[in-house]
């Protein structure tokens, strides 16, 4: 291997300054992000999961189509062509426990931390690439799984326009709630440090305590079902009225304020914690 | 400029870094050695504010680390080789860093070619071999134009070549008159490239001094003498106080007394000598003798270790 011996000086007179910015932070995500090849493969399952699962439960839905004028009343064609994104989350969440357990994993986060030894800007800057990135591809895909979906759904006309009031809002806010398990994940990953335990983690939030909440008596597992998390969150792609849920949003602020506390959590564990 | 103030880690019980003082100046190169588990990677981790002191405080150009708005001007470090992402290229990484505070890319160009890793910039970092991972870091710290410089064991998987080329790179920065402050477990490798020097040995300081007064307090010339009567030398020699050892072949290992001395005194003794020459004990053994028992040594301070 050969080497040259003269290491150029970096700034000629007037070079403008080296400062650490929250922006110039957010760059340097980006350019993690989009260099990594786990990103690639976790977002393009992510749409698959989305367009693909949702188009396949449209199809055993309109093939054992709703009975009677209840079961037609309930039956909600946006939230069933968006049943993809319930798995997609987890394609998202494990992009998001990566972004920053991979960092420990490699030892990068020190590289990272001693670039930018305020810390925080770090998270911040991996909070708003990863937010970006899924909304950015995940929104088309969410719209795309509508449509084919109900175009699937119209073979029975059980299908329901974008237009009609609350679908707009469903298909938007299932693609952020995608965006929001991926700070969920984020999240985790900061605080446990660990894939493993983070992936754990983060299954464990998303699914457990439905669970949990079974082994309860009926009338306090009904009363309480609609504050966890998955189903505070998933309100948000319902247009039929569902007495078993929160109000579309405030359900999807509810998974947001979870969010937020495990961020929260996370940002206060970096700054204090040895890197 | 680095200084150290009472500098003290606990991780749990164990007290890797135990109240070390010292000053690391720039303008010539800082050799950072102690045995395995010394403390020295511990010692740079709390430098750049990756570990908190559990006592004291430690500043950099008279800052604390974290207090600097433009951190990869003030520093550039290596820690470890293996931090890099192994699915990430060496460009990307490097670019990624650069990023954090506006450094242009064309800069990120600049250090891959000083470190001769052009060839491979564009290819996962995972498929890396140690010594490419140790270019790939150097890269790194060279990246901001930093006027102080830490490396930590930089040579570690270098070859010949590499090793040399460390050498010059480190000699050159300081000659710019940059802080260089570099460890090692290795002492012969430090006696070729510092000036200065700084020894601990359980998380102790041991020394801190020049490296030529290292030389001369630590490895004592041996003299070794042969003469046409040892036992009369020999006898001689140990009444002058001097340590006397059979070396075989009639000759005699001399420690305590210079090659001057011995020679006079066999002189006016009227002993015949037939050889005289000095003996530098090797660095290397010197510096396992001094890290041997780390608490027992003081530390014999030549400027600045204490306050
Ligand atoms: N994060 C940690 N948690 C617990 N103990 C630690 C931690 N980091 C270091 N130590 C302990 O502190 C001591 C000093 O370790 P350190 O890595 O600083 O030594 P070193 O001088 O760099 O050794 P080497 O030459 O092997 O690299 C060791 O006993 C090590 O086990
Ligand atoms: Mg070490």
């Amino acid at each position: 291997m050969t080497t040259t011996n003269r290491i150029p000086t970096a700034r000629p007179a007037g070079a403008t300054s080296q400062r650490v910015t929250q922006a110039r932070v957010v760059r340097s995500e980006w350019t993690k992000l989009r260099s990594q090849p786990s990103t690639f493969w976790s977002l393009l399952a992510a749409l698959a999961l989305i367009v693909g699962f949702g188009a396949l439960y449209c199809v055993l839905r309109v093939t054992r189509p709703p009975t009677g004028p209840e079961a037609v009343a309930a039956f909600d064609p946006t939230a069933v062509s968006l049943t993809g994104v319930q798995l997609a989350q987890l394609a998202v969440g494990v992009l998001g426990v990566l972004l920053v357990a991979g960092e420990y994993a490699t030892g990068t986060i020190r590289v990272s931390l001693a670039a930018v030894p305020r810390r925080l800007p770090v998270l911040w800057g991996k909070a708003i690439v990863l937010a970006l990135a899924t909304l950015v591809l995940c929104l088309p895909a969410t719209l795309a799984a509508f449509l084919v979906g109900q175009s699937i759904l119209s073979a029975e006309r059980l299908d329901i326009s974008l237009r009609h009031p609350g679908v707009a809002r469903a298909v938007v806010g299932s693609t952020l709630f995608l965006s929001a398990v991926g700070l969920l994940g984020l999240g985790l990953g900061a605080l446990l440090r660990s894939t493993a335990g983070a992936v754990a983690g983060l299954f464990g939030l998303l699914f457990g305590p439905q669970l949990l909440a079974g082994l309860l008596p009926a009338d306090w597992s009904d009363k309480l079902y609609p504050y966890l998390p998955v189903p505070a969150g998933a309100a948000v792609a319902n247009v039929q009225p569902d007495s078993a849920a929160l109000a579309p949003w405030t359900g999807f602020g509810l998974f947001c304020l979870y969010t937020g506390v495990v961020l929260a959590l996370a940002a206060w564990q970096l700054r204090r914690r040895d890197a | 400029m680095i200084e150290a103030r009472g500098l003290t880690k606990r991780y749990g019980d164990k007290l890797a870094v135990d109240d070390l003082t010292f000053t690391v100046r720039p303008g010539m190169v800082t050799g950072f050695l102690g045995p395995n588990g010394a403390g020295k990677s511990t010692t740079m981790r709390m430098i750049l504010g990756l570990d908190a002191p559990t006592q004291g405080s430690v500043t950099v150009n008279g800052l604390p680390y974290r207090d600097h708005a433009a951190p990869l001007r003030e520093v550039g470090a290596l820690l470890d080789a293996r931090s890099v992402h192994p699915g990430r290229s060496a460009y990307h990484h490097l670019l990624a860093l650069a990023q954090t505070c506006g450094i242009r890319r064309s800069r990120v160009d600049e250090v891959v070619d000083a470190v001769g890793l052009n060839a491979v910039a564009r290819r996962r970092a995972g498929g890396f071999s140690l010594g490419m991972g140790q270019r790939l870091g150097i890269a790194a710290a060279l990246l901001g134009d930093p006027g102080t410089v830490i490396l930590d064991e930089p040579v570690n998987g270098l070859d010949t070549e590499g090793i040399r080329w460390i050498r010059s790179l480190l000699q050159g920065l300081a000659a710019e008159g940059r802080t260089v402050f570099v460890s090692s477990h290795l002492m012969s490798e430090m006696a070729m490239t510092a000036q200065h020097l700084i020894v601990i040995g359980r998380g102790r300081l041991i020394a801190d001094t020049g490296m030529e007064e290292f030389v001369a307090r630590a490895a004592p010339g041996v003299v070794r003498v042969r003469s046409t009567d040892p036992a009369a030398l020999a006898a001689l020699l140990r009444s002058r106080d001097g340590a006397v050892a059979e070396a075989g072949d009639g000759g005699l290992a001399v420690s305590g007394l210079t090659t001057d001395e011995v020679g006079r005194l066999a002189g006016a003794a009227g002993i015949t000598l037939l050889e005289l020459t000095a003996q530098q004990a090797s660095l290397e053994e010197a510096f396992v003798d001094l890290t041997r028992d780390a608490v027992e040594f003081r530390a014999p301070t030549t400027r600045g270790a204490q306050p």
